[in-house]
C-alpha cells in the first residue's frame, strides 16, 4: 500500500506535482496515467525518496521511505532501463543490491532466471539491448520479493513478446496479493493490464477510479449512419425524436439507439444506407478528452489549427479534429 | 515466478486492513534480516571490485609508483650524486605524486560514476540512508587505496634502499614514508570522493581535484610581485605536492608543515568536505 498525501513538488516556479493525494492498493494493478510531462516520473521518484517533496508526504506500508530498514523487501522499482552501471555484469549489478539489503545471494540467480537473463548474467550490462536492460531492471525490482512493485513505463522499447511478458508478469504479481503501480502514457496499454486507474495531468489528480468504471463512464457507444439521401434521413430521425449529430463527410452519429432499430426505420421509409455501424469510442479518446486541458506539450497540426481541442465538447466534434493513431473509431472519410 | 502465490491475512499489519475485495497483502518467503553498515560495505566492495576503472586506476598507480621509484633510484645510482643530504626513501616522492592522480580519479569515480550511469537511483532506492551509503563507500575506498599505496610504497622503499647505499632510515621514517604516505594519499582520495558526491560529475570533479593539487604550486611560481610574497609562501608551503614532500622530509620550503602535520591538515579538510557531501546527498534531489 502506498499513500500519497497532498504531495507537491515545485521546480522553481513550475509546479510538477500539485497536491496529489491517492492510495495505491494491494492485490491489483494500478495504472498511473498521464500525458508526457504530467509529473508521473517525479511522483514516482518522490515515492522512492529520490526527490524531496516541496510539501506533502508519501507513506509506504505506513512508513516514510527513509525509515524502511530493508526497502527492497517492501518495494521494488523499475525507474528506467539505464539505472545500472554498464561496466558491471548483470550478476554483479544485482549482487551488490542484494548484499545491501541482506537478501540471500541465491536470489540473484533466481530473478535472473525469472526474467530470462541467465545466459547473459556474466555479460556487461552496457551491451544489453533496451529490452534486456528493461528485464534487468525488472530483475532488480523483483530481487527482494517485495510486496509493492513500481514500474515506470515498463513497455517502452520492448518488442511484442516482451510487452506480452511484462503484462502477464504484472498480472501474476498482482494476483499474489502484491501492490503493482505502473505508469504509462498509453491508455491502450493500461486498458489491457490495469485494474485501477490514477490519471494525472499537469501534476493534478484527474481521476482515481476503477478501470471498469472508467470504461463504463468514458467509452461512449453510438451508431454511425451514412446515406446518399442524408436530408431525408435527418428529417426522418428528427420526426422520430432521435437526435443525430452531423459529423462531417456525410455521416450521422446517433447516441442511445440500437442499430437494429435505426436500420429498420430507414428500411421502412426506403432510405438507402451506405453505412450503418455500431461504434465504440476508444479509451484512448476518453483519456485524451480527459487530459486535453492539461497536456504539457502540444503538437500543433497545420490542418486543424493550432489550438488544442477544448475540454468537454461533444464527442463527435473531437472525433474528426483529433487524429489519434490506432484508435478504434475508424474513419470512413475517403468515399 | 518462483514464489508460490500466497496470502497471509494473519501477517497483515493494522494499517493495511479495511480494504475489502482484494486478497491479503503479499508476504515473501524470504527471511527479513535487518541490514546494517556491514551489508552496505559488502555491497560497495562488490561494486568497486566489479568495474574496470578500479583495476585500471590502481593498476596504473602501482606501475607508476614502482616504475618511477625504481627509475629515480637507478638514475641516482648511476649519477654518483651524493645522497648524504636526502633520505633514500624520499625518492619515492615522484612516483607517489603521479600515483595520487590515479587515487583521485578512483575516489571521484567511486561515487560520481553512479550519477553518470544512473546507478545512484538504484543504490539509494536499495539503501535510503545517505549517511550509510557515503560511509560504506568511504570505508571501502579508503581501505583499498590505503592498502595498495602502503604496500606499494613499502616495496619501492625496500628496493630503493637495496639499490642505493645511503644512511639507513630509522623506523619512524619508514612508517611515515609508507603508512603515512598511504594514509595521506588515501585521504586525498577520500577528499576526491567527497567532491565527487558534491559535483556529481566525474570529469568535473577530477579536473577540480587535479587543479587543487597542481594549481597552488603553479600560481606561486608566477607570483613575482613582492606584495604577494606572503601569499606565494603560503601557496608553496601548503600545496599538496609540497606537503607530500614534507612527509618525505624533502619540502621545497624551509618552513611550513613538517613530519606528520600534512596528514592532519588533509584529514581536517576532508572531514569538512565529507560533511558537505553528506549534506548535499541528504538535501538534494537525486
Amino acid at each position: 500500500m502506498i499513500e500519497l498525501d497532498g504531495l507537491t513538488k515545485r521546480f522553481g516556479n513550475k509546479v510538477a506535482v500539485d497536491h496529489l493525494s491517492c492510495r495505491v492498493r494491494p492485490g491489483m494493478v494500478t495504472g498511473f496515467l498521464g500525458p508526457n510531462g504530467a509529473g508521473k516520473s517525479t511522483t514516482m521518484r518522490m515515492m522512492l525518496d529520490l526527490d524531496n517533496p516541496t510539501s506533502g508526504s508519501v507513506r509506504i506500508d505506513g512508513r516514510h521511505y527513509r525509515d524502511l530498514q530493508e526497502p527492497l523487501k517492501h518495494i521494488g522499482a523499475l525507474l528506467d532501463a539505464k539505472s545500472m552501471h554498464g561496466g558491471r555484469s548483470a550478476y554483479n549489478n544485482l549482487l551488490c543490491l542484494a548484499q545491501s539489503n541482506r537478501i540471500p545471494t541465491s536470489r540473484v540467480s533466481q530473478v535472473l532466471d525469472t526474467v530470462g537473463l541467465t545466459a547473459v548474467a556474466k555479460k556487461k550490462s552496457k551491451g544489453f539491448s533496451l529490452g534486456m536492460g528493461q528485464r534487468l531492471g525488472i530483475a532488480a525490482a523483483l530481487l527482494g520479493d517485495p510486496e509493492i512493485l513500481m514500474f515506470d513505463e515498463p513497455v517502452n522499447g520492448l518488442d511484442p513478446e516482451g510487452i506480452h511478458w511484462i503484462r502477464n508478469l504484472m498480472k501474476t504479481l498482482a494476483s499474489e496479493g502484491r501492490t503493482i503501480f505502473v505508469s504509462s502514457h498509453l491508455m491502450s496499454e493500461m486498458a489491457l493490464t490495469a485494474d485501477h486507474l490514477i490519471v494525472i495531468g499537469q501534476g493534478k489528480l484527474l481521476a482515481d477510479t476503477s478501470m471498469a468504471d472508467f470504461i463504463h463512464e468514458n467509452s461512449r457507444s453510438y451508431v454511425r449512419m451514412r446515406s446518399p439521401e442524408q436530408e431525408r434521413l435527418r428529417d426522418l430521425l428528427h420526426a422520430e425524436g432521435i437526435v443525430a449529430v452531423e459529423s462531417g463527410n456525410g455521416t450521422l452519429e446517433i447516441d442511445g439507439e440500437a442499430p437494429e432499430r435505426l436500420g429498420e426505420l430507414a428500411g421502412r421509409h426506403g432510405i438507402v444506407l451506405h453505412e450503418l455501424s455500431a461504434q465504440r469510442a476508444s479509451l484512448e479518446e476518453a483519456f485524451m478528452q480527459m487530459t486535453a486541458g492539461s497536456v504539457e506539450y502540444h503538437a500543433h497540426s497545420d490542418r486543424d489549427g493550432a489550438e488544442p481541442p477544448p475540454v468537454g465538447p461533444h464527442w463527435g466534434e473531437q472525433w474528426n479534429q483529433q487524429q489519434s493513431g490506432g484508435a478504434a473509431g475508424d474513419r470512413a472519410k475517403e468515399v | 515466478m518462483t514464489m508460490p502465490p500466497q496470502a497471509h491475512p494473519a501477517a497483515q499489519p493494522p494499517q493495511q486492513q479495511g480494504w475489502n475485495g482484494a486478497p491479503g497483502p503479499y508476504a515473501s518467503p524470504i527471511p527479513v534480516r535487518t541490514p546494517g553498515l556491514g551489508d552496505a560495505i559488502a555491497s560497495e566492495w562488490t561494486k568497486i571490485r566489479s568495474v574496470r576503472s578500479t583495476m585500471w586506476t590502481l593498476g596504473v598507480m602501482i606501475v607508476l609508483l614502482i616504475g618511477v621509484g625504481l627509475l629515480t633510484a637507478f638514475a641516482v645510482s648511476v649519477s654518483d650524486a651524493p645522497m648524504d643530504e636526502t633520505p633514500v626513501l624520499s625518492l619515492g616522492f615522484f612516483g607517489v605524486l603521479l600515483g595520487s592522480i590515479c587515487v583521485i580519479t578512483l575516489g571521484v569515480l567511486t561515487i560520481a560514476s553512479e550519477y553518470g550511469t544512473g546507478m545512484i537511483r538504484t543504490t539509494l532506492t536499495a539503501c535510503p540512508s545517505r549517511a550509510r551509503i557515503l560511509f560504506a563507500k568511504s570505508i571501502v575506498f579508503f581501505l583499498l587505496a590505503f592498502t595498495i599505496t602502503t604496500v606499494t610504497t613499502g616495496i619501492v622503499g625496500v628496493l630503493q634502499t637495496a639499490m642505493l647505499d645511503g644512511a639507513t632510515p630509522d623506523t619512524g621514517f619508514w612508517v611515515r614514508s609508507t603508512v603515512g604516505i598511504g594514509l595521506y594519499v588515501a585521504t586525498l582520495g577520500l577528499l576526491s570522493l567527497a567532491l565527487g558526491a558534491i559535483i556529481r560529475h566525474s570529469a568535473g570533479a577530477i579536473t577540480i581535484m587535479i587543479a587543487l593539487v597542481l594549481l597552488p604550486l603553479v600560481l606561486a611560481m608566477f607570483m613575482f610581485s613582492p606584495t604577494l610574497a606572503r601569499v606565494q609562501q603560503a601557496l608553496f608551503e601548503y600545496s599538496i605536492p609540497n606537503q607530500l614532500g614534507a612527509m618525505y622530509d624533502v619540502s621545497v620550503t624551509a618552513s611550513g608543515p613538517t613530519g606528520w602535520e600534512p596528514l592532519f591538515i588533509i584529514l581536517g579538510v576532508t572531514a569538512v568536505a565529507m560533511g558537505g557531501a553528506l549534506l548535499s546527498l541528504d538535501r538534494r534531489d537525486v
